[in-house]
């Protein structure tokens, strides 16, 4: 028994355990540390939740672009932050327009359908734009020849937008009814974090239904789970793909929009940092799982939000919230260290073992 | 044919050389310069390069300054000594790469005589090493950060570079000042985002507020790339703080402007920011959030400063887009008036420019009347206990808080003028 015991765990896997006791010991004794301190109120701490709920919202619209486009092409489309950029960044246009002439506050929600909408087309032409033009024509090709391209073709889409727009930064117009709080039983909550909340959870829900419920929905599945076979039984393999892009850039588009409710500021590089946080939370929950990609998201986004002041407030960190980024990393290298295929596991490749 | 050809070949060279020996025998200029010379032919352009940030989310900085030295060189009818002056130059992103990249491009040209720039503090650290070592002298517009001239200080490279602006010793106590005195207020939060600039801008801001009385709750930092502040700004809110001073650069200065409003305890707290965050930018990506907020700037007026106004909007066809029009305006003219002192004339109209010389011409400019007041370069001045003015700083001209309304950007109306150091209380300041 013991012989067997020692036969299996090997010096890494000491090391790897060593490191990440310490890691759970540092974060435990910050948490501790913190919350004897004090300094944070009941009320902040419930604030910094429902926001770091709201963000993960968001990242998981965004994951679903890279999770259903990894189903199916075996590829992470690295290009897809911006795909979510093309969207709100143009849409800022339409939301200037709407607020100037008095629309977007007389009728913001009518308003803020339009801009969704711009937001989300413009995403989705960009994103069915980008399959036709840099995947297809590599679609058979070796696996790190796209996954080069995408990088490329993210550099030219963000210098594209940067040439149409400009290089500063602009700022969406506030809309007067999400101003303000509700009390949700005696606690106060930011309308526009349950509203962004809640629209990302509507919206997960919805594409949860297309992917499970619908024939293309069905067809997605029969693709990811075998492409030649799929074809043989009659589905056409390359509208199923434009399809799975055109709706992972719409769900980014109106991502985007969540996000500048949140943020609302744009710019030509707005895309990189969440799309690499959604494709981390992606990974996190288990690339290819679409309920995977949500878990993973509301996770990181809570890490996020909470994590920098819960874990390390207490040990003396001056500003701590500068390692917020290093918090959702150590938790992804973690995640793939203990369990490399995320925390509800690689769809495809349990399906295909 | 290959004999005939070296027959007219050795008839050119005879020629020339005849020719060579019978023309004028002015004593050749010889460069005793300890770093070199710039020859200018006769026909050449005076070459002053640029180093601004004229690209990306802080490019009002830059091209405000850019915008000063046209209309400088447009005053001078273009020409220094009779030769016409090439004005071009490199974006330096507002980050010490940037300032790198750019900074190698300017060093491996050897006609560049002087460079005007950099816009952000964290561009001279990181270029002056190059543009010192190739013999340029720098004259900085917007660089405000103490170390750049405080002497000792790693970051000080001589006479190889001035600036026109002020020092932020000189910034961050007028602004302690303004929050102390006229604010009344007592708890204050820094944030800086790691910039040389602001680094320095809030130690000088908080030393100088805990001197006069007053607590700093929070000094902390943010990620210059970040777009969620909360967690800083709850961090900053749990010390219940009455003022935050963040002068720091855009996109983050508008992100932070928004979500402090939807902070819960920071509702009606006074922001305040620095001069990097006076710009057109700010005001558009902070929209109607930004009603209330203040920075601390220089403050600018006087006749010619009325009229170059005039020329600004004529040839640009807006008003300023930033505070260091001016200060671009008159380091130019600061090194047009040194390299006019010390560049050697041939007959022809061949130009010889000391570089050594050059530098410490610039450097002993005394009571030079600049469109920001009177320059003075080589002098040390101290205020109050704190030296607010080193060999190196040219401007010792007031500071002024400006406060932003939720109007588009217009010089004077949206930044407006609230205070001026030494002049008090232009208008009562609404609180938040």
């Amino acid at each position: 028994m013991l012989r067997t015991l020692r036969q299996r765990i090997t010096i890494t896997d000491i090391f790897i355990w060593i490191i990440g006791l310490a890691i759970a010991g540092v974060v435990i004794f910050g948490t501790i540390r913190t919350l004897e301190g004090g300094r944070y109120s009941g009320g902040a701490w419930l604030d910094l939740t429902i926001k770091g709920l709201a963000l993960g919202g968001v990242y998981a619209l965004i994951a679903m672009g890279y999770t259903m486009v990894y189903g199916i092409l075996k590829m992470i489309n690295f290009a897809h932050s911006e795909v979510f950029m093309s969207g709100p960044f143009t849409a800022v246009f339409i939301a200037l327009g709407l607020s100037n002439s008095g629309f977007l506050n007389r009728q913001p929600i009518i308003g803020l359908i339009i801009i969704t909408l711009v937001s989300a087309a413009v995403s989705m032409t960009i994103a069915i734009l980008l399959e036709r033009i840099c995947y297809r024509p590599l679609r058979t090709a070796p696996r790190l020849v796209p996954l080069i391209t995408a990088i490329g073709a993210s550099f030219f889409l963000q210098y594209v937008f940067r040439g149409f727009y400009g290089s500063g930064s602009k700022g969406y117009p506030t809309i007067d009814i999400l101003k303000g709080t509700w009390h949700i039983f005696g606690i106060e909550v930011f309308k526009i974090q349950l509203i962004v909340l809640a629209s990302a959870i509507i919206m997960m829900l919805t594409l949860y239904a297309i992917v499970q419920w619908t024939k293309i929905g069905k067809a997605m599945r029969s693709v990811s789970e075998d492409k030649e076979a799929a074809e043989l039984m009659g589905i056409d393999v390359d509208r199923v793909i434009v399809f799975t892009f055109g709706v992972g850039g719409a769900s980014a588009g109106i991502a985007g929009i969540l996000y500048v409710l949140l943020f609302p500021v744009v710019n030509f590089y707005m895309g990189f940092f969440p799309g690499i946080k959604a494709f981390t939370a992606a990974v996190l929950g288990g690339i290819g799982n679409v309920p995977g990609a949500f878990l993973g998201s509301i996770i990181l986004g809570l890490l996020e939000s909470v994590g920098p002041n819960l874990f390390l407030t207490g040990l003396g960190i001056p500003s701590p919230s500068q390692l917020k980024d290093a918090i959702a990393f150590i938790v992804l290298v973690l995640i793939l260290i203990f369990r490399p295929t995320g925390i509800l596991g690689e769809r495809i490749a349990q399906d295909k073992a | 044919m290959t004999k005939r050809l070296f027959v007219f070949v050795s008839m050119i060279m005879i020629a020339s050389m005849i020719l060579a020996a019978c023309g004028p025998s002015a004593a050749a200029y010889t460069c005793t310069d300890s770093i070199g010379c710039v020859t200018v032919g006769p026909t050449d352009p005076v070459h002053i390069a640029y180093l601004l940030v004229v690209a990306g989310p802080n490019a009002a900085l830059g091209v405000d300054s850019r915008n000063g030295v046209e209309i400088a060189i447009a005053d001078a009818g273009g020409k220094i000594l009779d030769h016409s002056i090439k004005f071009d130059g490199e974006d330096s992103g507002c980050s010490a790469e940037g300032g790198v990249a750019g900074g190698t491009k300017l060093a491996a040209d050897p006609t560049i005589v002087g460079v005007i720039g950099t816009s952000c503090s964290s561009e001279a650290r990181a270029s002056l090493p190059l543009l010192s070592k190739a013999g340029f002298v720098m004259i900085s517009s917007s660089n405000t950060a103490p170390s750049l001239t405080t002497p000792g200080s790693s970051d000080n490279y001589g006479t190889a570079y001035d600036r026109t602006a002020h020092n932020d010793n000189f910034q961050g106590t007028a602004a302690a000042e303004f929050a102390f005195s006229v604010l009344k207020v007592t708890k204050v939060a820094t944030i800086h985002d790691g910039s040389l600039y602001a680094d320095e801008l809030v130690k000088v801001f908080g030393a100088k507020f805990t001197a006069y009385g007053g607590t700093v709750t929070t000094a902390t930092s943010v990620d210059p790339n970040a777009t969620d502040m909360s967690s800083v700004l709850t961090d900053v809110a749990a010390g219940s703080p009455e003022l935050i001073y963040f002068p720091i650069f855009m996109p983050a200065g508008a992100l932070i402007i928004k979500q402090a409003k939807t902070t819960p305890g920071l509702e009606h707290t006074y922001l305040m920011g620095a001069d990097g965050l006076f710009s057109p930018d700010v005001a558009s990506g902070a929209g109607a959030d930004i009603e209330g907020f203040l920075v601390s700037s220089p403050a600018v007026s006087g006749d010619a400063y009325t009229a170059f106004l005039a020329k600004y909007q004529a040839k640009f066809g807006t008003g300023p887009i930033n505070i260091f029009h001016a200060h671009a305006y008159d380091a130019f003219n600061i090194l047009k008036a040194a390299i006019e002192k010390v560049a050697v004339k041939d007959a022809d109209g061949t130009l010889h420019i000391p570089r050594n010389a050059l530098r410490e011409a610039v450097r002993n400019t005394v009571n030079f009347k600049g469109l920001t007041g009177t320059l003075t370069c080589n002098e040390t001045l101290a205020q109050s206990g704190i030296d607010i003015k080193f060999p190196g700083d040219c401007s010792s001209a007031g500071m002024a808080v400006w406060v932003y309304h939720n109007v588009p950007f217009e010089i004077f109306k949206s930044p407006e003028v609230v205070w001026i150091q030494g002049t008090g209380v232009i208008k009562p300041v609404t609180p938040p």
